[in-house]
């Protein structure tokens, strides 16, 4: 019996969300008492490998070829369940990104495991009934959930478990899968990535901004407080909507469900649509020149005032901070 | 080409949350329900592939009676037909078998789902429905275009997209930019009274997880407000009270 635990990467390095996966795969594996093996997909270099060692795995699988260069959701999905299978993994944890999300339900069904997704905290054992949390109602509530029968998968929400060093030695094996032409159907044309931008469903920080900007032409501003704080740049429906923004970076109920320390909402007024989709941020600052905005009331810190006037001031003080 | 649009009936999204039996359900007690905002997406881009004849669209729902308003609605919008599940949907396990049992037997091209429900968020139905029928799944779709017998898909990914090919039978989960929600017009709901619903019995499905308890999110204190000349001391807050810088 073990812990298996999906490593996702991105072009050869690990991510953050992946490191906090293992961290929490090694906890699940101390509660019961099994050993953890993680697995990659795709081709990582060797040192970069080495490093899943210091987060508590023992083993860690590779599966290196050519066909599985890119991320296939069937065949990443089938190869994740084989070997599974083969390590006798009762517990399945990985990311619960975009493409997590997407290989999930393939692989619980797969191993006719229950599916735990968007999992925010440990599990708690009582005899043989697992019990887990995840947010429901786009974040308006939190929901207690009971798995039952021998297996689970976990998709573990970026953000909310710390990784934590915990050096094991571990040994590095090669994995040979056997892919069905079925797996392997779907063809990856083109992948776009902005490099020199900070991912927004794992971003520790957040800068978010609204219809207060008035304009799409306003959004250097922004864009540069990111910049000072390492931050993803964020911003309201109705921004997305009018063309300001891509509908990527769009939060709330209805786009994406942000968790990072820190959110820095800019001339939003705080719908309730919107509230939902950043009330789980660990802390929340409010820039709004309407006193009475709803958005104060669910904020850590506000500030009364103009955007125009308050950010351009807000940036010198971060990078006061950040010199000093 | 034959297209299935799955439905769920959501609460509308200025609902206010809260739960009853000692919070261990859902209180619906004056809740509007609406058609997930997702899935409203994923049936105008069905209704908009259909346009001209070139196909049919069938939506499913699975839930008992009282979601029939929201199956009318997608009536009305466009699809062709309907289908419910009579059952109450227990979890996304439990829909994806339904809708799976009903897909097979029908040979549909193309299969569209929301990208997740706005109450319980997973995003499951099109994964678990995707190995169900060993088909395709994509989970997160921006755009998506038929060309014949393939189907190019944007999805989303971590700051960026990949462009994806894959054959038909697909099933996708769509999210923003897909296409634009349809309101349906007099007519349309004038002739969704006379089309095909159709009422078909659940099959049995074993539990494997179950919802036991909710809790409201803690609350926060009440806002520190700080003035707009000492900003300064929000920058000292974040680091030494906050610490999240």
């Amino acid at each position: 019996m073990s812990v298996l635990v999906y490593i996702e990467h991105v072009d050869g390095a690990f991510k953050k969300s992946a490191l906090e996966a293992v961290s929490f795969a090694k906890a699940v594996g101390t509660l019961v008492n099994q050993p953890v093996y993680a697995l990659s997909i795709g081709e990582v270099a060797q040192s970069e490998l080495e490093k899943i060692g210091k987060y508590g795995a023992e083993k860690l699988i590779t599966v290196n070829q050519a066909e599985l260069k890119q991320f296939l959701n069937q065949a990443y999905a089938s190869v994740i369940a084989e070997v599974a299978k083969s390590v006798e993994a009762e517990t399945v944890v990985l990311s619960n990104s975009f493409s997590g999300k997407g290989m999930a339900p393939r692989i619980a069904a797969k191993l006719d495991a229950a599916l735990a997704d968007g999992a925010i905290s440990l599990p708690r054992l009582s005899g043989t009934a697992w019990t887990i949390q995840k947010t429901a109602f786009s974040n308006k509530a939190i929901a207690t959930e009971e798995l039952t029968g021998s297996k689970r998968v976990i998709a573990l929400t970026p953000n909310s478990f710390e990784p934590k060093e915990e050096p094991t030695s571990i040994t590095i094996e090669p994995y040979q899968p056997s892919l069905s032409p079925d797996d392997l159907s779907t063809v990856i044309k083109d992948i776009v990535r902005a490099t020199n931008q900070v991912s927004l469903p794992e971003a520790e920080i957040v800068v978010s901004a609204g219809r207060g900007m008035k304009g799409p032409e306003n959004w250097a501003m922004v864009e540069e407080l990111a910049r000072v704080l390492g931050a993803a740049t964020a911003c309201s429906k109705p921004v997305s909507d009018a063309g300001w923004r891509p509908h990527a970076e769009h939060v709330g109920q209805t786009g994406l469900a942000v968790t990072p320390k820190l959110y820095i909402a800019i001339g939003i007024s705080g719908a309730i649509q919107h509230l939902a989709g950043v009330s789980s941020s660990k802390t929340i600052v409010v820039i709004n020149k309407d006193p009475e905005a709803p958005f104060f009331k669910v904020a850590d810190y506000g500030i009364v005032g103009d955007a125009f006037d308050v950010v351009p001031q807000l940036i010198e003080a971060f990078k006061t901070y950040k010199n000093n | 080409m034959k297209i299935l649009v799955c439905l769920s009936n959501v609460p509308d999204t200025t609902s206010k949350i809260t739960f009853t039996d000692n919070n261990t359900r859902f209180n619906n007690t004056g809740v509007q329900y609406i058609i997930n905002p997702y899935d409203e997406i994923a049936l105008a881009k069905a209704v908009e592939l259909a346009e001209g004849g070139k196909a049919t669209v069938t939506v499913i729902h699975v839930g008992e009676a009282d979601a029939e308003p929201t199956i009318r609605k997608a009536l009305a919008v466009g699809a062709d037909e309907a289908v419910r599940v009579n059952a109450f949907a227990r979890d996304a396990w439990f829909v994806a078998h339904q809708i799976a049992a009903f897909a097979k037997s029908q040979q549909f091209d193309l299969i569209l789902t929301g990208r997740e429900s706005i109450d319980y968020n997973g995003v499951q139905v099109q994964g678990f429905l995707g190995e169900l029928l060993a088909i395709p799944s994509v989970s997160i779709a921006k755009s998506l275009q038929v060309n014949g017998d393939e189907i190019t898909v944007e999805r989303e990914i971590e700051g960026g997209k990949e462009v994806l090919s894959v054959s038909l039978p697909v099933v996708i989960g769509t999210a923003e930019g897909v296409a634009e929600p349809k309101i349906p017009n007099m007519r349309g709901i004038m002739t969704a009274r006379s089309k095909p619903l159709q009422v078909i019995d659940a099959i049995d499905v074993p539990v494997l997880s179950k919802i036991v308890h909710y809790d409201t999110p803690p609350s926060r204190g009440a806002v520190q407000l700080i003035s707009k000349d000492d900003l300064a001391q929000l920058v000292n807050l974040l680091h030494t009270e906050a610490k999240v810088i």
